[in-house]
């Protein structure tokens, strides 16, 4: 790896030297790590129509506590704004028309499955991992319950199954990882999506069809994927009708790797086990020495230092020590 | 016969026995009824009803954490303030076996302890949090090194057992070990060297851990430097608990620390005062370098903004200038007082981090579940009657050795007797009577 001399600052910055010189940013947007044949998924959020039947197939195949159909169609849900929950990987939300008149637009939300997983570099033990294939998978035999893939995620997506006392999980959209590389396919919200509003393919396929609708229909989309450069590229990209900040989605992440973030501190950490040692036994030398000095004499053992030093304390504290005004303590 | 008819000899019936038992239970309670002891029941009781609901209805039926708030008191509190408390342990073992100031040895013991029973009292806290606590050894064995919290994990573990370690000279001297005496003896430069590293690497990355948050934790505390900040607060923190723990040792077990004259020990308070002062005054200036790199200055004067300059003014610049003029004007009481306040600014700042200022624009704010607090409170109170426990069985708080490796019965004439007596009579000395208002003592 290649440290070039800012890197080397920012992280003398991260110990504690340099603190006030290090840190800048990266400045330009990293290249997308995302392998061209990853599977990806593409949300329109024109198309949506609000059905909610993704999030029935969602529940039907992560077998979570389901209803029937029929009652995915009630509006009254809309009325607040949800996120991802225990029992729902996916929610739809309603948000307002971008011109008086029209449809509202819905937003479906769920894990964007990132190139770059903040969950998956937070997991102590790995049991968030990013697949080959492109989603982002979990291992509850491997999760110890830290919970800091929930406190790590910019999009807020995992959740946690507090009421569960014995085997307690993080619930995330794996994009139907077992099913899909088992059978073949497309995850269940993109089977059962009565418009083709998510569609299911490689990310390189997905983007292409992406910026071509929003060439042919300039005016029905915003001039942007969301996903395609978000914390560095997610696998799962939006096309919508009106600004992404006015449909719930955070449009202040930046472009650069959430991984990206602790990098520096982490790679400080064998510096400090390297260095730390000298320092610190140099100091240990010197002060000896120092000690020695003053008493005239050479430095003995260290465990005869310990004792002698014990003896010693008293008497020369009271030499040492500044004018004291003893405090109002009594007996 | 007429005395056997108006004396009738007591018959010996299970009612007798229940109220023997009763009356010998009564005698070995009565004397331990302080009011300190009275509360540490109840609330040790309680605490133990938390655990059992935590580990039988799940953190759903304890806690009021959600997935916007997944980490609370738990975490925000027994942790981060846990671990940060106890860094006297390092900070003075540093001083004293690394930078030779001989005179603050009798503090090493009495610190090094505290930080051991933090940690401790940090595990228990993480054990109860943990969604899954049986696996907490998967990050063992399991390895992500990618991950901060996978540093955490193995520093937590191995600053442990190099406590429980720098814990063993005194638990050696009072079951006279020699061999093992000697043995940790030699081994603790290098022990002193592991934990300061351990510590180091720890501290940090606990504040790393919020590197990860940009999205979530108010600009005013996010900052790349909050590794650098935790650090610097944690010696704070270490430093001025020493300092609050040694004025209380003085005020509760001051049998035991006869031999150390208040005089003195005002003075070596003040010295560790005027240390606590200039890192603080680091600290507020890496704080505002990192408040200036952000360029978070127009969010001062908001509610978060105001909140940001009590910890950082109120609890971080003054307790740095009290320090100082106490060292100054040579007031060790002043000293005592600006060490309650850099406490309370470092605990406040961990938990602006990791629960106040974090989410801090959610419409719905985490507010701790009341067994939350129980049980944050129990294990407060645990850490007290340990500690206590232990400063009364092993010597700790006296600063000479009793025992040395070689030469057999050492140089404290004073205080061997008496920590004999009040661990249970083993050495046949009965209790003194300064010993006994000891164990009793309102802590």
């Amino acid at each position: 790896m290649a440290t070039n001399r800012r890197d080397f600052l920012k992280l003398l910055g991260t110990i504690g030297a340099a603190g006030a010189v290090g840190g800048q940013a990266h400045s330009a947007p990293p290249a997308s790590s995302a392998r061209p044949d990853a599977w990806a998924m593409l949300s329109d959020l024109s198309l949506c129509i609000g059905c909610r039947k993704c999030e029935f197939a969602c529940k039907q195949a992560n077998r979570l506590p389901n209803r029937p159909m029929e009652d995915f169609e009630d509006e009254a849900v809309f009325e607040k704004t949800r996120r991802t929950d225990r029992h729902n990987l996916t929610v739809v939300n309603r948000f307002e028309a971008p011109q008086p008149g029209e449809k509202a637009v819905y937003a479906k939300i769920q894990c964007m499955h990132c190139n770059e997983p903040a969950c998956a570099s937070a997991c102590p033990v790995a049991a968030i991992r990013k697949t080959r294939q492109g989603p982002v998978d979990y291992d509850p035999s491997l999760c110890i319950g830290c919970r800091y893939c929930l406190v790590a995620c910019p999009f807020s997506m995992p959740a946690y199954t507090y009421d569960e006392p014995f085997a307690p999980a993080v619930r995330k959209c794996t994009m139907c990882f077992d099913a899909v590389s088992r059978t073949g396919g497309a995850p269940a919200c993109a089977k059962i999506c009565p418009v083709e509003a998510t569609t299911f393919g490689t990310r390189h396929e997905l983007l292409v069809l992406a910026r071509d609708r929003i060439h042919r229909n300039p005016d029905k989309y915003v001039d942007h994927v969301y996903g395609e450069h978000e914390v560095g590229g997610t696998n799962w990209l939006y096309l919508a009708p009106k600004s992404f900040a006015e449909l719930g989605f955070r449009t202040d992440l930046g472009d650069r790797p959430y991984p990206e973030l602790t990098e520096g501190f982490l790679s400080a950490v064998p510096l400090v086990v390297a260095i730390w040692p000298a320092l610190l036994l140099g100091a240990y030398a010197l002060t000896k020495r120092h000690e020695a000095a003053s008493r005239g004499a050479t430095p003995p053992l260290p465990g005869a230092v310990e004792l002698l030093g014990a003896e010693r304390t008293p008497t020369r504290a009271i030499e040492a020590g500044p004018q004291v005004r003893t405090g109002s303590k009594g007996k | 016969m007429a005395n056997s008819i108006t004396h009738p000899r007591p018959r010996h019936t299970w009612l007798t026995d229940v109220a023997r038992f009763g009356l010998l239970v009564r005698d070995a309670i009565r004397p331990r009824a302080t009011p300190f002891n009275l509360a540490a029941t109840v609330v040790l009781s309680l605490g133990l009803v938390v655990t059992w609901i935590r580990f039988t209805r799940g953190l759903g039926a304890t806690t009021n954490l959600s997935d916007n708030y997944p980490w609370g008191l738990w975490i925000g509190f027994d942790m981060l303030c846990g671990v940060a408390l106890a860094a006297g342990g390092f900070v003075l073992a540093a001083a004293v076996e690394l930078f030779h100031l001989e005179r603050y040895r009798g503090f090493v013991r009495p610190a090094i302890l505290t930080a051991f029973l933090g940690y401790v009292l940090a595990v228990l806290g993480l054990l109860m949090d943990l969604g899954r606590p049986w696996a907490i050894w998967h990050p063992m064995v399991f390895w992500q090194p990618h991950s901060v919290m996978f540093e955490v994990a193995w520093c937590v573990m191995l600053y442990s057992t190099v406590l429980f370690l720098e814990c063993l000279p005194s638990v050696c001297e009072r079951f006279r070990l020699r061999r093992t005496l000697a043995l940790v003896r030699r081994a603790m430069l290098a022990l002193t060297v592991v934990g300061v590293v351990l510590s180091t690497m720890h501290q940090s990355s606990l504040g790393g851990l919020f590197l990860l948050a940009p999205a979530k934790l108010h600009p005013l505390w996010y900052s790349q430097l909050i590794p650098l900040l935790f650090f610097i607060s944690a010696v704070i923190a270490g430093l001025s608990m020493v300092i609050l723990e040694s004025t209380l040792s003085h005020r509760l077990f001051h049998s035991q620390v006869a031999d150390q004259r208040p005089a003195d020990v005002d003075r070596l308070v003040i010295g560790l005062g005027k240390a606590a002062s200039v890192v603080l005054l680091v600290y507020c200036c890496v704080k505002t370098i990192a408040v200036m790199k952000a360029g978070t200055w127009n969010l001062l004067p908001t509610p978060y903004g105001v909140l940001f300059l009590v910890e950082v003014l109120g609890l971080g610049l003054l307790p740095c200038a009290l320090y100082a003029h106490a060292a100054r004007v040579g007031s060790a009481t002043l000293t005592r007082c600006a060490s309650v306040l850099a406490i309370l600014g470092v605990v406040l700042n961990r938990l602006n981090i990791s629960v106040i200022a974090f989410r801090w624009n959610e419409p719905v704010r985490y507010v701790p579940h009341w067994m939350e607090v129980v049980l944050s409170v129990a294990l407060i109170t645990l850490g007290l009657v340990a500690f206590r426990w232990i400063v009364n069985t092993l010597p700790v708080l006296g600063a000479r050795p009793t025992l040395t490796p070689d030469h057999g019965e050492a140089v404290s004439s004073k205080a061997a007797p008496s920590r004999g007596a009040v661990s249970g009579n083993d050495d046949g000395h009965a209790p003194s009577k300064e010993v006994s208002t000891c164990l009793r003592s309102p802590l």
